[in-house]
């Protein structure tokens, strides 16, 4: 006899994502759904399990070796679940060459981890990663969807810190070149931090 | 009396007093990203005098007429690509914002989303309208979340202001637009593979021809530009192509974004007219390097690095003046290689990145650059070198250049072979002592 999976469908309940969702793209497109229904499941449940897979492939219309195929094709999507914190440490030239191999070490020893690795308690996943887009303000590390960049030893401390103790510092916002030292905030912002307050 | 009229002095320097930044004018000011703020900037404006009171064919012409050339790196002619599309048949018609800057050095996109979405989403409405496209996509690269949630907030803004949707500013001009996020695959920055990716299949390159403006998104008529180029038709309508082309070279007009990387006072991104010069990008802008530099790639990591000298700091930053150099414009992303970096770990490095990126599809870069080059570079930056490795890295990349499928295997073969041309000797000490020439391992300063 086979047996039932009893997992409760990730969609089930969640009606209008899933028709928000498909409602992007046109009928003969709806194939295109399948990476943002992954996107979804995966930032709820940091990975993608089979089943879920499955049910991808079941709303979108095709076989799940298609989804699978999708899937394994990217590298940001994980059939295995990722700490509670991803950190993903860019290893490619510009970022090499402000230390972020010496950063990689350095996380690597203060978490523990090799390269790949998830924590037994699952807090933190180690990854080297290639380029972020991030190169004037290198080295940076993403923390699950967030950049750090320019990142010190004593800064990188401090993060990793806050995160053991369950808090996402904000990132400040930094962009280099063109606007460094830019007279801001400008055109109507004191009106609009009025408004706000 | 007469006088013989003179062709017109090019702006080429951002210290010429006509010179002001437009591309990135917004880009570090707060609330620069929401609508009101880009509406009091004069947003829209060019939209609307576009839909309003323009053809179509005009807003091509004028695009041809300003000579802006391809922003995302091939550098080809943006108004002649739109100019390809086939006539109106009633089918559906796509314009897609390639947003998934990949190419290490190059982080110009990202700020321009992040800060100032309405500025590209303005330019898609405008070349929509120029190829008859009522739908667009704008494919984001899966880790600039940062750049998703912005242009997603834009696009709500926009919609509910009615910038996008039905009827543009009295016109009968329909035109929204699909926001698809990527998820890490460098490859989705070439043209076909983007489009493979949207359509949710696996994102190998797909055969030319057809091209994208015969089959496309969906096997429909599609033309693809990138986020800077997009921007930048932004303000070849608003202010017209006589000023877009008073900037520049014979062969590059108008301004650009360059960036710089690597040990720089102040690296990051500027923006400058086309064919000002590295000295002016680098010492001038960006504070001059930090330490000794033997090299620089010009424009992104696949661009063949240039020696660090007079001659190449002179060299205006135009798609001829680098190509006569040996090298290309790509995405004027400039990394800064030190002397004291060895460079067959650098060049490593980059290989790794390709590797890493193949997809797999054809045999030359599967085999020759996943495989191959990067055992051999594996077996030089461990120290198992032997004689003869050098000349067989050499041998490898003539065989590979120009027979992969698409562009990927030949962009790795940019920084080997140039570092070959440049800095053989490094090589030949690796492979002989086992040891770099030189061994600088901590680059982590603060």
């Amino acid at each position: 006899m086979i047996e039932l999976d009893t997992i409760k469908p990730y969609f089930e309940g969640k009606e209008d994502v899933l028709g928000e969702i498909l409602g992007r793209y046109p009928d003969y497109g709806r194939r295109s759904a399948i990476m943002p229904l992954l996107w979804e499941v995966q930032r709820a449940e940091r990975h993608v399990s089979e089943a879920r897979l499955e049910e991808i492939a079941h709303i979108v219309g095709v076989h799940a070796t298609e989804v699978k195929g999708v899937m394994s094709f990217y590298s940001t999507y994980h059939e295995q679940p990722v700490g509670k914190y991803h950190l993903q440490i860019c290893s490619t030239l510009s970022c090499s060459l402000a230390g972020s191999d010496e950063m990689f070490d350095f996380i690597s020893e203060e978490t523990g981890l090799v390269n790949g690795e998830t924590d037994g308690s699952g807090i933190f996943s180690l990854q080297k990663v290639e380029c972020l887009g991030s190169c004037g303000t290198a080295p940076v590390l993403q923390v699950n969807d967030t950049y750090y960049e320019r990142v010190t030893r004593s800064s990188c401390k401090e993060l990793l810190d806050a995160l053991r103790s369950g808090e996402m510092l904000e990132p400040p916002r930094e962009r280099g070149g063109d606007n460094e030292g830019a007279e801001k905030p400008k055109i109507g912002s004191e009106q609009r931090v009025g408004r706000e307050a | 009396m007469t006088t013989i009229a003179e062709k017109p002095q090019l702006i080429s320097s951002r210290k010429d007093a006509q010179f002001e930044v437009t591309l990135y004018k917004n880009v570090g000011v707060e609330g620069a990203h929401t609508l009101e703020t880009y509406l009091e900037g004069g947003g829209y404006k060019a939209a609307k005098k576009a839909l309003t009171t323009m053809t179509p064919e005009a807003v091509v012409d004028e695009v041809k007429r300003s000579g802006l050339r391809g922003r995302g790196g091939a550098g080809f002619p943006t108004g002649l690509k739109w100019s390809f599309m086939p006539k109106p048949d009633g089918r559906q018609r796509f314009i897609v914002c390639n947003a998934d800057e990949s190419e290490p050095g190059s982080f110009k996109d990202r700020y321009l989303m992040e800060d100032d979405p309405h500025q590209l989403l303005e330019g898609m409405v405008i070349a929509g309208y120029a190829i008859g496209a009522t739908k667009g996509v704008l494919y984001v690269r899966g880790e600039y979340y940062k750049s998703y949630e912005r242009l997603r907030e834009a696009l709500a803004e926009a919609t509910a202001g009615g910038y996008l949707g039905k009827g543009l500013f009295g016109s009968e001009f329909d035109f929204e637009i699909i926001l698809h996020r990527g998820a890490g695959a460098y490859i989705c920055g070439e043209e076909t593979s983007l489009m493979n990716s949207f359509e949710g299949l696996r994102a190998n390159p797909r055969l030319k021809p057809p091209f994208p403006a015969q089959a496309g998104v969906y096997g429909l008529p599609t033309t693809i530009n990138n986020v800077e180029s997009f921007a930048s038709a932004v303000h070849i309508i608003a202010k017209g192509a006589d000023w877009y082309a008073s900037m520049g070279t014979d062969d590059s007009k108008g301004t650009k974004l360059y960036q710089v990387s690597g040990p720089a006072a102040k690296p990051g991104v500027y923006e400058l007219p086309m064919g000002a010069t590295f000295r002016e990008l680098i010492f001038e802008l960006a504070g001059g390097p930090t330490e000794p530099i033997k090299a620089l790639i010009p424009g992104g990591s696949s661009t063949p690095m240039l020696a660090f000298n007079d001659e190449t700091l002179d060299t205006p930053m135009d798609y001829g003046s680098i190509a006569k150099k040996g090298s290309m414009l790509g995405t004027g992303g400039v990394i800064l290689i030190p002397q004291e970096k060895c460079i067959v770990n650098a060049t490593w490095n980059l290989v790794r990145f390709y590797a890493h990126e193949s997809c797999g599809k054809c045999t030359p870069c599967r085999e020759g650059i996943s495989g191959w080059m990067t055992k051999m570079y594996q077996k030089l930056v461990s120290g198992r070198g032997e004689a003869g490795d050098v000349e067989l890295i050499e041998i490898m990349s003539r065989n590979i250049k120009g027979k992969a499928f698409c562009p990927l295997a030949d962009a790795c073969l940019g920084p080997v072979q140039s570092s070959l041309a440049l800095f053989r000797d490094e090589y030949e000490h690796l492979a002989e002592h086992g040891t770099p020439k030189y061994t600088k391992t901590n680059w982590w300063s603060a």
